[in-house]
């Protein structure tokens, strides 16, 4: 058994893993067992009693996003799983560690999921930056078929999978799960309408999965130790254990994997060895740039995501973003602001306009051109931009660390429209 | 710039070329992987851009020709992604990451350098044809921002000092 049943087998200092250094780490032990004793309805109980919440941001349950997948002799026969490896979350940097450290346990997690839900086809759809991961995947995908693990009838279960890897051109707005079935079918990645939901109706009309990558590497681990051993990973009100990052203004920046539950003090103070020497903490995004902003006075907080969601932010992605005395806030949630906006799809018009307009805002606050009134009209937009009144999450996400921002930096932003230039730059 | 000669009738008609004998062989694997033609559409892009550096006018028509689909559905798709060069780049390309982690650690100023450097803004191709200068979002790279992405490496831990050393090198290459 590990505690460590994400990273174990990761050092980014050597090559990952092959096939064989994989299977005498124990590798593909759960799904060879699976396969032979388990039938999908005993997988799928297993995952959801494991308490596994979706690592892609939502923190969905797994088990019960995939119990929505229609079964039995009427269902249609074709499903597909796919795999969310699009991360383009301003900040977030786990998904490449997983793919690059352990494509192995990727594959092997792919397995699990796609034999629940009966698929025979699944996609990867990874960013088109990712050249390592593309490469080392193909390499892991053909061992994996070479050893009949993939394939026609897997070690004569009768179950058959084949992994496609498509790589992405570069559109964070790929990474919404409808918006990544359109490009995956060809077209633009503008999101769909929900519902019909993916699991009943997604990629060419079909039952379909979407997962996260670290989502997907957590079914190994459970599926060989069971569910118990993967609750008990967890310190806090959630199972197993997650990767988190810190970036920024500290002293080691980099990305671990800690049992849920830990105290965000162990990780920035702890692993990330604490600030630089010259800066402070000001204050932090949880997990990627959709969150709200958290305060040094969170630190004891830990990382659950009721917790989280208690302290009024998300823990997403679980890689924080450090915004230190040195930075200039209004200068920074800027720089989040024009990202959105290159980034929206330009479906919707409050998304399409709206964001623009805030990245103009922004730029003209930072040139010292800012008035008064544009606090306002920024204060608006977290409304019009809001929860419910975009087609997709994205523009809701833009508007988390705005928020956060306007209530815990509101002096920053007036002194940028008093003084008329920017405090930061001397 | 390019999409608006494809549908103003004034221009001159732009014909498709042929694809070459790789560009089809590439393009027909891809589509034993897809169940319908127009899903590989990004692809076939992909693979033309590898092998001509840019999609062409010409380009995307032979593409569209080929997937027997419509030259405007397809540069929808071409317009769509950050990747696919609608206009000819330089023989190398920086992406480089403008997100916020970079911010914070200071890309702004990694950027004026190679402005400076080069005499090129975002979007722009140095005279010589060397060097095109594209912001990519987060290359989820964070923990070693800054970062670029140049000829398929991963360019870490940015300081002027490092710029200096890439075009350096790059110069002594040629
Ligand atoms: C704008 C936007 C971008 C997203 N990008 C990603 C991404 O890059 N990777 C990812 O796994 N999920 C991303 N998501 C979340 C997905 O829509 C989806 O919830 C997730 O892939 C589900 O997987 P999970 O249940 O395993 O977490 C994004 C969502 C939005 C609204
Ligand atoms: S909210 Fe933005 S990204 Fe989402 S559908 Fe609307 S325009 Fe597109």
């Amino acid at each position: 058994m590990t505690d460590t049943p994400l990273t174990k087998n990761i050092d980014m200092k050597r090559e990952p893993f092959d096939f064989g250094l994989y299977r005498h780490a124990g590798g593909y032990d759960g799904v060879l067992r699976m396969l032979k004793e388990m039938a999908p309805a005993d997988v799928l109980e297993t995952v959801k009693n494991s308490g596994l919440k979706g690592r892609g941001g939502a923190g969905f349950p797994t088990g019960l996003k995939w119990s929505f997948v229609p079964t039995g002799e009427n269902a249609p026969k074709t499903k597909y799983l796919v795999v969310n490896a699009d991360e383009m979350e301003p900040g977030t940097f786990k998904d490449r560690l997983l793919m690059e450290g352990d494509p192995h346990l990727l594959i092997e997690g792919m397995l699990i999921a796609a034999y629940t839900i009966q698929a025979n086809t699944a996609y990867i759809f990874l960013r088109g930056e990712y050249l390592r991961a593309e490469t080392l995947l193909r390499t892991a995908i053909g061992q994996a078929k070479e050893q009949g693990l993939l394939g026609k009838n897997i070690q004569g279960s009768g179950f058959d999978l084949e992994i496609i890897l498509h790589t992405s051109a570069g559109r964070y707005i790929c990474g919404e799960e409808t918006a990544l079935l359109n490009a995956l079918e060809g077209k633009r990645a503008n999101p769909r309408a929900k519902p019909p939901f993916p699991q009943v109706s997604g990629l060419w009309g079909k039952p379909t999965i979407v997962n996260n990558v670290e989502t997907l590497c957590n079914l190994p681990g459970i599926i060989r130790y069971g569910t118990q051993w993967y609750k008990d990973l967890g310190k806090g009100e959630d199972a197993g254990t997650k990767l988190f990052g810190v970036s920024g203004r500290v002293k080691h920046p980099g990305c671990w994997e800690l049992p849920l539950g830990t105290p965000i003090r162990e990780l920035v103070d702890g692993l990330a060895g604490g600030m630089s020497d010259g800066y402070q903490l000001r204050a932090f995004l949880p997990g990627g740039g959709s969150t709200d902003f958290l305060l040094p006075e969170h630190l004891d907080l830990t990382l659950d995501y009721d917790v989280i969601g208690k302290a009024g932010s998300r823990l997403a992605t679980g890689t924080m973003i450090i915004l230190d005395d040195h930075t200039c806030p209004v200068g920074m949630v800027g720089n989040l602001m024009r990202f959105f906006s290159h980034e929206s799809c330009g479906w919707c018009t409050p998304c399409r306009d709206g964001l623009p307009w805030v990245d103009s805002i922004f730029r003209r606050l930072e040139s010292g051109q800012g008035q008064e009134s544009d606090l306002q009209i920024l204060t608006e937009h977290l409304e019009y931009l809001g929860p419910g009144r975009t087609f997709c999450a994205l523009a809701p996400g833009a508007m988390a660390p705005l928020g956060s921002a306007l209530k815990h930096f509101r002096d920053d932003f007036e002194a940028h429209i008093r003084t008329g230039a920017c405090p930061w730059q001397k | 710039m390019t999409n608006s000669q494809l549908i103003a009738s004034t221009a001159p008609r732009v014909q498709a070329r042929t694809l070459t004998e790789q560009e089809v062989h590439d393009i027909e694997h891809e589509l034993t992987l897809y169940p319908d033609k127009r899903a590989v559409g990004l692809e076939a892009l992909k693979i033309v851009q590898k092998h001509q550096g840019w999609v062409s006018d010409e380009s995307l028509l032979a593409v569209a020709n080929f997937l027997e689909m419509s030259a405007h559905e397809l540069d929808g798709v071409a317009t769509f992604f950050n990747l696919i060069f609608r206009q000819p780049v330089g023989r190398k390309v920086m992406l480089f990451c403008n997100s916020v982690s970079c911010y914070i650690m200071g890309c702004e100023q990694i950027k004026a350098h190679i402005s400076e450097r080069l005499g090129i803004d975002y979007g722009e191709t140095t005279a010589d044809g060397q060097f095109t200068l594209i912001p990519v979002p987060c290359l989820g790279d964070c923990d070693r921002a800054p970062v670029m992405l140049m000829d398929g490496e991963q360019q870490r831990n940015l300081s002027i000092e490092k710029i200096n050393e890439i075009l350096a090198e790059s110069a002594e290459r040629e």
